[in-house]
């Protein structure tokens, strides 16, 4: 899954350089460039991106920092 | 009772900022005196106050004003040159850097970026040479919020006081309104510390994502003169020129500038500001609402925008060659024409909240900077108090608050072009940050290397562009990013492959075997 995660991230940003749209000046539902549109769906890409890598992809290690600290703070 | 035109305006504004004001001092109520909880709000902040601290600092008067100015000037394509490709980057460094950056620090104790270097690189003076560079950097970005600040109040007020300031139609001149918004923000940071700055950046976050959210149905559903939203929503689309609906035949928008601005958003892996943020979260789970909301924050935010500014470029609304010429004026002038009196002063207040939810932060972190990495380093730490290390910091972000109104008040540059420049300084850095996170072999000399590579470019490219007075400048038709990002990165390994690593006590610090 990690590794789907970082590829996801790959493709979206090969998916940004949409060159195909360059000289696209239609507004999709007839008032939304679909330059504009299809950054949108980028981020929106995104939102869902990283929603996958917290979720699949986290430094579990780094709870492990976070119980030392609590440790760390009891004995003080 | 009738008012001078922009006076309903001023006195919202007015209301906003003294509602800030007593919130700083609010949360100094809770500031215990030390100077862990003065800068860094003793590592107390949540995932909703990190999420909205750190999307507040990051959008500033560039996001608000910057984009719509930018998006009248250049067209739509605006939201793909930074906004989307920051949704990507931003949270990928704030994953990749950020949660590691939090646990060094609280590990080791980290209050700034340059303790971890200093650490990290066994290397003392490397400090002396990021200070000026970081500051450097940060001031840039600190003139966009202070003159974009002024730039909005005179817009909106214009009308209010026509005697006292005809030169700006009756509007409170920038230098008047650049000064309050500093003097408003210098308070709730003196007094509030980190914890003021976050509460303050999680209320006007949310201030002005929700009056720009207004300002954008209100704008959306009277630009075409139509009755109902969908009608104007069309008319005011179909009148936006062709140019600004597609990139093509736009110089700053060919396909190689396109494809490297996406490295400029790589500048918030270098932020100081946003180090300091980082260690504010109290657990490194706390990161994970950042990570994901943020890019769709970004979209609520500049989607609208952008919109608008393509709408004002289109034959609907006429615009004054003042505001023409100043793209900066193109989002309060909108306001002003299309809102009452009431709702332009809160949708005002909302741009205003965005400048100095990005402004407090950097006040706060050049202060936290100065003292730790100069005062307290080389005058040691035991020589002094808790209290006097406070006051040092305060003393010292009065100091640069005054510096950085000076310079507001010398000239004018469009806000998005200059950002660009503060941006791509700091995405130069970023090699550095990346290597000593994540490679055992970078050396103190390769660290070297790389930031005086990186520092050395963007001078010489700065000063090309005629001190970001060229807002089309490219190198190779490249955004000027890309080189320097490929200069300091080169700089790095080589000179790291053939100089000393740091000892292996310190290796084993930063990079602790996995099974240990």
């Amino acid at each position: 899954m990690k590794y789907l995660v970082w590829s996801l991230v790959v493709a979206l940003i090969i998916l940004h350089q949409d060159f195909w749209n360059w000289d696209n000046a239609n507004l999709v539902f007839g008032f939304i460039p679909v330059t504009l549109l299809y950054q949108v769906c980028i981020s929106l890409g995104a939102g869902i991106t990283w929603f996958l890598a917290v979720q699949f992809a986290w430094p579990q290690e780094l709870e492990y920092i976070e119980q030392q600290m609590e440790e760390k703070k009891g004995e003080e | 009772m009738v008012f001078e035109p922009g006076v309903t305006q001023l006195v919202i504004i007015c209301f906003y900022l003294a509602l800030l004001l007593a919130l700083g001092l609010f949360s100094n109520r809770l500031f215990s005196g030390s100077s862990k909880d003065y800068m860094l709000a003793s590592h107390s902040i949540g995932p909703f106050l990190l999420l909205m601290s750190i999307f507040g600092t990051t959008m500033t008067a560039f996001a608000l004003v910057g984009s719509t100015g930018e998006s009248y000037k250049e067209g739509v394509g605006v939201y793909g040159l930074l906004a989307s490709s920051s949704g990507i980057i931003h949270s990928l460094c704030f994953f990749v850097l950020g949660v590691k950056l939090w646990s060094l620090g609280r590990k080791y104790g980290y209050t700034t970026q340059i303790e971890f270097f200093r650490d990290r690189l066994e290397s003392d003076k490397l400090g002396l040479l990021l200070f000026p560079v970081l500051v450097g950097l940060v001031i840039p970005y600190l003139l966009i919020g202070v003159m974009a600040s002024g730039t909005v109040v005179t817009a909106v007020t214009r009308g209010a006081f026509p005697v006292w300031f005809e030169s700006t139609q009756g509007g409170v001149p920038g230098w008047l309104g650049s000064l309050v918004i500093c003097g408003v923000v210098l308070t709730y940071v003196f007094f509030g510390g980190m914890r003021g700055t976050a509460w303050a950046n999680t209320f006007q976050t949310i201030v002005f994502m929700v009056l720009g959210l207004v300002a954008f149905f209100v704008i959306a559903s009277q630009i075409g003169g139509k009755e109902g939203l969908w009608a104007n929503l069309v008319a005011a689309s179909e009148s936006i020129p062709r140019d600004k609906l597609v990139r093509a035949g736009n110089p700053s928008m060919s396909y190689l500038r396109f494809a490297t601005y996406m490295f400029v958003p790589l500048s918030v892996g270098m932020f100081p500001h946003l180090f300091q943020h980082w260690l504010t979260a109290r657990k490194a789970s706390n990161f994970k609402l950042a990570v994901v909301a943020h890019p769709l924050f970004i979209m609520i935010v500049w989607a609208p925008c952008v919109l608008i500014g393509a709408w004002a470029a289109g034959n609907l609304v006429p615009i004054p060659p003042a505001v023409d010429a100043n793209a900066n004026a193109i989002l309060p002038f909108l306001v002003k024409r299309f809102s009452g009196d009431v709702l332009g002063g809160f949708l005002t207040a909302g741009v205003l909240a965005a400048i100095m939810s990005s402004l407090d932060s950097q006040f706060l972190c050049v202060g936290t900077i100065f003292t730790n990495d100069i005062v307290v380093h080389y005058g040691g730490k035991n020589r002094f108090t808790d209290k006097q290390i406070v006051m040092i910091a305060r003393t010292f972000i009065i100091l640069i608050v005054a510096i950085t109104y000076g310079l507001s008040l010398l000239d004018y540059r469009r806000v998005f072009t200059l950002g660009v420049w503060c941006f791509s300084g700091f995405s130069a850095l970023f090699p550095l940050v990346l290597a000593a996170l994540y490679w055992k072999g970078l050396t103190k000399a390769g660290a070297y290397a790389s930031v005086i590579t990186a520092i050395s470019l963007w001078c010489y490219f700065f000063y090309q562009s005629d001190f970001a007075g060229n807002p089309h400048y490219s190198v190779l038709d490249m955004m000027p990013v890309a080189p320097m990002l490929a200069g300091s990165t080169l700089a790095l390994i080589l000179v790291s492959l053939v100089t000393p690593r740091p000892s292996e006590e310190t290796l084993q610090k930063f990079f602790p075997a996995k099974d240990s």
